[in-house]
């Protein structure tokens, strides 16, 4: 079965697409299956320079869900070019979303000028949504003329398609999206994950040592698809949907809300091999769905809603 | 080699108030060292637990936990026969190649597990092992037996009710070792890491993923930034240090 989709321009094999942050840059999962069956990955969230993250603990198990208050552990823009790139190429033929992070326009600007020259980026992903880094992050994400303002000025030195990442710890999800849009990007990916906490009841203490973290697995889904419906209703760019994704069956649900495509994140961590299943099990649910073709899928929610 | 592997439990021994002895019957083929861990899939939990290998052959592999939370408890309930998903094998696991005069292996609570088959290992290649086993209180001890049949084993408790008095630090005399393999609580491992003995610890950090894509479980090393779960658990003295 073709299962094919175009994200305006951008052709992939198929709509399943591991998400940043729950990938690395791909290499671990190489050793586990081959990951050319993929649609493509977004690599972990990149900044200009190097940093260690935040301090130890840094994940929490919740209800059907968990927290992590990583605070983008990466080795920089020129290490994931000069040493990652050319061990992935090696064992990847397709291409990469470049997600990258930053504490400033400057910094944005710059890992995202280094990142979108490469052949192996077919585009990037601008992460305002990071809610574990003290300066910038979410910060731009939750202001839509900040998120705006960045958006233009990485449009301008970005050499590819430019997707804007977006948060959901925000009052009006669609305002923002329009905004970015409005200055320029090519399209939407979203939720990043929703800020929250996790106590132990015996010491009073939080889980994590950085206390506020970023709640992403199956908890979130119905939060993320009402979000991903929301947007992709109001823009014209495509938008790929995530948060919560275990199974073919929620790729269709995220599709008929109106992703062009899906983003596959904390599952990989608990079944590394679940994207595999997922590309393998997507025929059969299509099928079981009477559907033809994935991409009539797409936004079928609002066509039958009447 | 990772796999997702199915395995039987054939046993789930009690062996103190709160620690139990599973055995689990599958396939061991993606072990290689002593110190390397799985990752266990429990119904109703979203991430998985790390356990230490405390011991594998070719038909299957023996694991020993403490009850501490749910996980663990909801393992404790498991009866021979159910089915039990993990992930085998994670981590680097202790080289057992480094030539030294006289070895202690010192673990502290749950961090024994992972030093019996490194003991046996150690043992079959004829070194001189020692083992130094901490726990809180008599009532927490178990495998001793085990230990003892492979290497002279000393007890220390921090009460006194067993052993020495004190601290697993306290067993070891000036001098008396030129290596140390350790695993255990974390003020343990610095305790040894003081002694300023070359050796190799075992560290434990709460994990999302366990193969090393998640930067959950990150630490400092004089060699830059490890991830305990891929590049650890165990880490050596000299880059701890
Ligand atoms: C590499 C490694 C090897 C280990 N080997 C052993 C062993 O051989 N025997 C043994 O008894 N224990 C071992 N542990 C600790 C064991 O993983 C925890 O005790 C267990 O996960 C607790 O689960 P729970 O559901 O009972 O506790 P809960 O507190 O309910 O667990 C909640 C969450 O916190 C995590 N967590 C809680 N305590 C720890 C901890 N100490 N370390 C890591 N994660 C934790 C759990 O995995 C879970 O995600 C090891 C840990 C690591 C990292
Ligand atoms: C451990 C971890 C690290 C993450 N790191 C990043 C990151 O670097 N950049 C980013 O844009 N999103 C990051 N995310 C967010 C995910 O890409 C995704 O948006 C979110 O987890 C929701 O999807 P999920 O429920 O499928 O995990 C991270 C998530 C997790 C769990
Ligand atoms: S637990 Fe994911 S990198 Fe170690």
């Amino acid at each position: 079965m073709d299962l094919s989709v175009n994200l305006g321009g951008i052709k992939l094999d198929n709509p399943v697409i591991p998400a940043s942050g729950t990938f690395g840059y791909g290499l671990e999962f190489a050793e586990l299956y081959d990951i050319n069956i993929l649609g493509s990955f977004s690599i972990k969230g990149t900044t200009l320079e190097p940093r260690f993250g935040n301090p130890l603990p840094r994940i929490a198990e919740t209800p059907s869900g968990m927290l992590n208050s990583v605070g983008l552990q990466n080795p920089g823009a020129e290490a994931v070019v000069k040493e990652y790139f050319p061990r992935l190429k090696k064992v990847y033929r397709k291409k990469v979303f470049a997600n990258v992070g930053g504490h400033d326009e400057e910094s944005y600007v710059a890992a995202a000028e280094i990142l979108s020259k490469e052949d192996i980026v077919c585009a990037v992903e601008l992460n305002i949504s990071c809610p574990n880094v003290k300066a910038g992050g979410m910060a731009f994400g939750t202001d839509p003329d900040k998120a705006a303002a960045i958006t233009a000025a990485v449009k301008k030195v970005c050499r590819k398609p430019l997707f804007v990442k977006l948060s959901p710890n925000v009052t009006s999800v669609k305002d923002i999206a329009l905004k970015v849009v409005d200055a320029g990007a090519d399209g939407i990916t979203l939720i990043n994950t929703l800020l929250g906490m996790a106590v132990d009841w015996k010491t009073g203490r939080a889980i994590t040592a950085v206390p506020h973290a970023g709640l992403s697995g199956a908890a979130v889904k119905p939060v993320a698809l009402r979000m991903v419906h929301e947007v992709a209703s109001a823009v014209s760019v495509p938008v790929i949907g995530m948060g919560g994704i275990e199974s073919a069956k929620d790729v269709l649900e995220f599709m008929s809300v109106g992703a062009s495509a899906v983003m596959v994140g904390s599952k990989n961590l608990t079944d590394p091999f679940i994207c595999k299943k997922i590309i393998e099990d997507l025929p059969a649910v299509l099928s079981e769905a009477g559907v033809q073709d994935i991409k009539s899928v797409i936004g079928r929610t609002d066509r039958c809603a009447k | 080699m990772i796999k997702d592997v199915i395995y039987t439990i054939s046993s789930n021994l009690q062996l103190n108030s709160s620690v139990f002895e599973m055995r689990l019957d599958g396939d061991t083929a993606p072990l290689n060292k002593s110190g390397q861990f799985i990752d266990i899939a429990l119904s109703g939990k979203y991430l998985r637990r790390p356990i230490s290998v405390c011991d594998y052959d070719e038909n299957g592999l023996t694991i020993i936990y403490k009850v501490v939370g749910e996980g663990t408890k909801q393992m404790s309930n498991m009866q021979k026969g159910e089915k039990l998903s993990a992930l085998c094998a994670l981590g680097n696991g202790f080289d057992d190649s480094v030539t030294a005069k006289k070895i202690a292996l010192v673990g502290g609570g749950v961090g024994l597990p992972p030093l019996y088959g490194l003991a046996k290992r150690l043992k079959s290649q004829g070194k001189n092992i020692t083992v130094l086993a901490g726990f809180n209180t008599a009532a927490d001890m178990y495998y001793i037996n085990e230990f003892s049949s492979l290497a002279p084993t000393r007890v220390a408790t921090a009460d006194g009710s067993a052993g020495t008095k004190g601290f697993v630090t306290a067993l070891m005399d000036e001098g008396e070792f030129d290596y140390f393999y350790a695993c255990g609580p974390e003020p343990m491992l610095n305790a040894l890491l003081k002694t300023g003995l070359d050796g190799q610890l075992s560290y434990e950090a709460r994990m999302a993923c366990g193969f090393g894509v998640c930067m959950g479980c990150s630490c400092k090393t004089k060699l830059g930034a490890k991830r305990i779960c891929k590049d650890g658990p165990v880490m050596t003295a000299k880059e701890m240090r």
